[in-house]
């Protein structure tokens, strides 16, 4: 009797993980802003980005069931390394996505590495991520400060106005941009006539608009982000600089940011993005989609959720692991060929290479309609936009 | 002419102009403060937040009924100040017994309730408002490009100011008001209805919130977050003017604007802390505020 009851235990206990092998659960967790200055941008859409991620790869019938939660780390690093703690010593999270803001993306960086998840960051911007703070298992996948620098700082300099003055947020996200932006603008020939540090968060930026336009500039560049950016273009229209010929260049700019601001005052600004809706027939298809389940048009941030998480899922399925290293490895050794980044692959050092775009704002007369807001310039191909893995600093990457 | 430490005078000149731009929204704002605190003692912490209600406001009138920048002007400040009258009625006329904390917390907790819904309902980056066609375009002083606008806002500013200490300060019911606060029992015996009075009061200190908002829409983002991200600053003008003072409030409002214009040539990095560190000094000289009446 005792040994019928033993056995019929070892029946069951070997049953279960081969039944779990059949369905392997997979949890992913959207830790980003949902109520401060960065929730337009990532917040609710790319929770929402991620659940259709889910769905079109049809995970349930190919054995992954899969759970997306979500969480506000209110961009603040303490908060949200405890909610990945957490995630991943109770919650069960196999992945990290999205997470805004460079100082909180570096903190799950950490963890997930530790932890031997996956952090797939679609909404920071620092280069230190797949740089001198690198981690394998870490994958950066929408743009970061030095492919922004190079599109937009490269092709206005290009275009003939070389003289530059910034005008740049006083925290190390905006020294940052600005010391990439001004060495793209020297290898560009172009020059740098002075800049100045204004405190953040900012409203009232005639003060420093004055100052720029004094200096004989041809153009303004914006090293600073979200409401700052926009109060410093309405401004800058207000004040007649852009009439007077000089003119902008926003280093860090979200189509939320540029809907802020209405084709009016926006217009003829150059702006460098991973993904716009209105890009191609694949993009078009997919935000309307998006454009349904959310309500508003989706960020490059969240379109980049979706290809990652749709690259994750890949990778969960053919090696049928959630193991960080296994997962983060396959991601690697694969390409992709996404409907919203187009071709790209995952490389050594975590940097996801894909094509970056350059795209002029519409005038009130070419726009047709509150979102119809920028046309196409020039692709810059994904090799030449981001920074090359060599002299990265990243250790385990340049390692033979 | 002269030159200031390596400024020339054009750009000192055209900084100063400036600073008495941005004093204008400070000194509207701190007005309101002002008149709400010296006549009925309380602290309106919501005044960030009607301050950015008034620049929705505007926007809805324009978004959904096609209501221009001119009659918004009109129109703004009196559905924003019919919010404060709603919110004094029912909630801020049970806590005049109680401690200052009380309107203290209770108007925190009800700018806190209104930014969430805003945040809720219209996102976090802000909507776009126009200059009205009338004003756009500026003039060149030679020194300086001045936008139509930015000169709009001062004249408004500067008559509503002194309008409001004119009322206050030099007519009967100005002076029925001010009675009212200081002996409400006494007042009311000669027949004046005391809480209605006090209770438009609150209306009007809120309404001039909502006035600023809508001056500020068309050159300011506006979004949720516009009134907590000035409301801190404008505290500290109303404590360096004297709490309560509505002259005070006005005189202070314009000069730091000025100040604050000037530290951004000067000393960039320093222009966010610059009005703190007046306050700072101002109390420990004088704790009653430079136009304080009573310690």
């Amino acid at each position: 009797m005792k040994k019928t009851v033993l056995g019929a235990l070892t029946v069951a206990s070997f049953g279960l993980p081969a039944m779990a092998q059949d369905n392997i659960e997979v949890t992913l967790g959207v830790l980003n802003d949902r109520s401060g200055v960065y929730a337009d941008l990532s917040g609710e859409g790319s929770v929402v980005a991620a659940r259709m991620a889910v769905e079109d790869f049809d995970a349930a019938s190919k054995g992954l069931d899969v759970e997306v939660i979500s969480a506000d780390h209110q961009n603040k690093p303490d908060i949200a390394s405890n909610i990945a703690r957490q995630w991943y010593d109770q919650d069960g999270v196999d992945a990290i996505l999205d997470v805004p803001t460079s100082s909180t993306a570096l903190a799950v960086a950490d963890i997930t590495a530790q932890a031997n998840k996956i952090l797939i960051d679609s909404g920071a911007g620092s280069t230190a991520l797949t740089g001198e703070q690198c981690q394998p298992t870490t994958i950066h996948w929408t743009y970061d400060t030095a492919a922004l620098a190079k599109g937009t700082g490269g092709a206005v300099t290009e275009r003939g106005d070389t003289k530059w003055f910034f005008l740049t947020a006083d925290y190390a996200f905006g020294h940052s941009l600005e010391e990439e932006t001004m060495k793209i603008v020297e290898e560009s020939g172009g020059e740098v006539v002075g800049s100045v540090r204004h405190p953040f968060p900012a409203t009232d930026f005639s003060s420093f608009l004055l100052q720029a336009q004094g200096s004989g500039a041809d153009v303004i560049g914006l090293a600073n982000a979200g409401g700052d950016t926009v109060n410093a273009i309405k401004q800058a229209s207000e004040f007649g600089i852009t009439q007077a010929g000089q003119s902008l260049a926003a280093l860090l700019m979200f189509i939320t940011d540029v809907h802020a601001l209405g084709a009016e005052t926006a217009q003829g600004l150059v702006l460098t993005e991973a993904f716009y809706w209105d890009h191609d027939d694949d993009t078009r298809e997919w935000s309307a989609r998006f454009e349904e389940k959310f309500g508003s048009k989706p960020t490059m941030v969240h379109a980049g959720v979706y290809s990652g998480t749709m690259h994750y899922l890949r990778a969960v399925e053919a090696t049928g692991s959630t193991d960080g290293d296994v997962v983060a490895e396959w991601m690697k050794a694969n390409s992709f060929d996404d409907p919203l980044f187009g071709e790209g692959y995952v490389r050594k050092d975590g940097r996801v290479i894909h094509d970056m775009h350059l795209y002029e704002v519409k005038t009130p007369d070419e726009s047709t309609g509150e979102w119809d807001l920028y046309k196409h310039v020039s692709t810059i191909p994904g090799e030449e936009a981001f920074l090359p893995m060599e002299g990265s600093g990243c250790a385990f990457a340049n390692e033979s | 002419m002269f030159d200031l430490l390596g400024i020339p005078p054009q750009v000192l000149m055209g900084q100063l102009l400036l600073g008495l731009i941005n004093g204008s929204f400070y000194a509207v704002l701190s007005l309101g403060l002002a008149v709400i605190f010296g006549l009925l003692n309380i602290i309106n912490f919501s005044h960030g937040a009607q301050y950015m209600l008034g620049a929705f406001v505007a926007w809805m009138l324009l978004e959904y009924l096609g209501i221009n920048y001119w009659w918004a002007l009109i129109l703004v400040p009196v559905v924003v100040g019919a919010t404060g009258v709603v919110l004094e009625k029912l909630a801020l006329r049970r806590l005049y017994h109680l401690d200052h904390l009380y309107g203290l917390l209770l108007t925190f907790g009800v700018a806190l309730i209104i930014q969430g819904l805003f945040r809720n309902y219209y996102g976090i980056s802000g909507l776009p408002y126009q200059i009205p066609s009338q004003l756009s375009g500026g003039q060149n002083l030679g020194f300086m490009f001045l936008p139509n606008y930015r000169a709009w806002v001062v004249v408004a500013s500067v008559i509503v100011c002194f309008g409001t200490w004119f009322v206050i300060e030099k007519t009967r019911l100005g002076a029925y008001l001010r009675a009212a606060t200081e002996n409400p029992t006494l007042v009311g015996a000669f027949g004046i209805n005391v809480p209605l009075m006090i209770m438009l009061t609150y209306g009007f200190g809120v309404a001039l919130a909502g006035f600023a908002g809508v001056l500020a829409a068309p050159i300011y983002s506006v979004n949720p977050n516009m009134g907590a991200d000035l409301i801190i600053v404008v505290f500290a003008v109303v404590v360096i003017g004297g709490m309560g003072s509505i002259m005070g409030a006005i005189v202070t409002g314009f000069g730091l604007g000025v100040v604050e214009g000037l530290t951004k040539v000067f000393y960039p990095a320093g222009s966010a802390v610059v009005i703190f560190v007046i306050m700072a000094i101002v109390l420990m000289i004088k704790p009653e505020g430079l136009f304080g009446r009573n310690a």
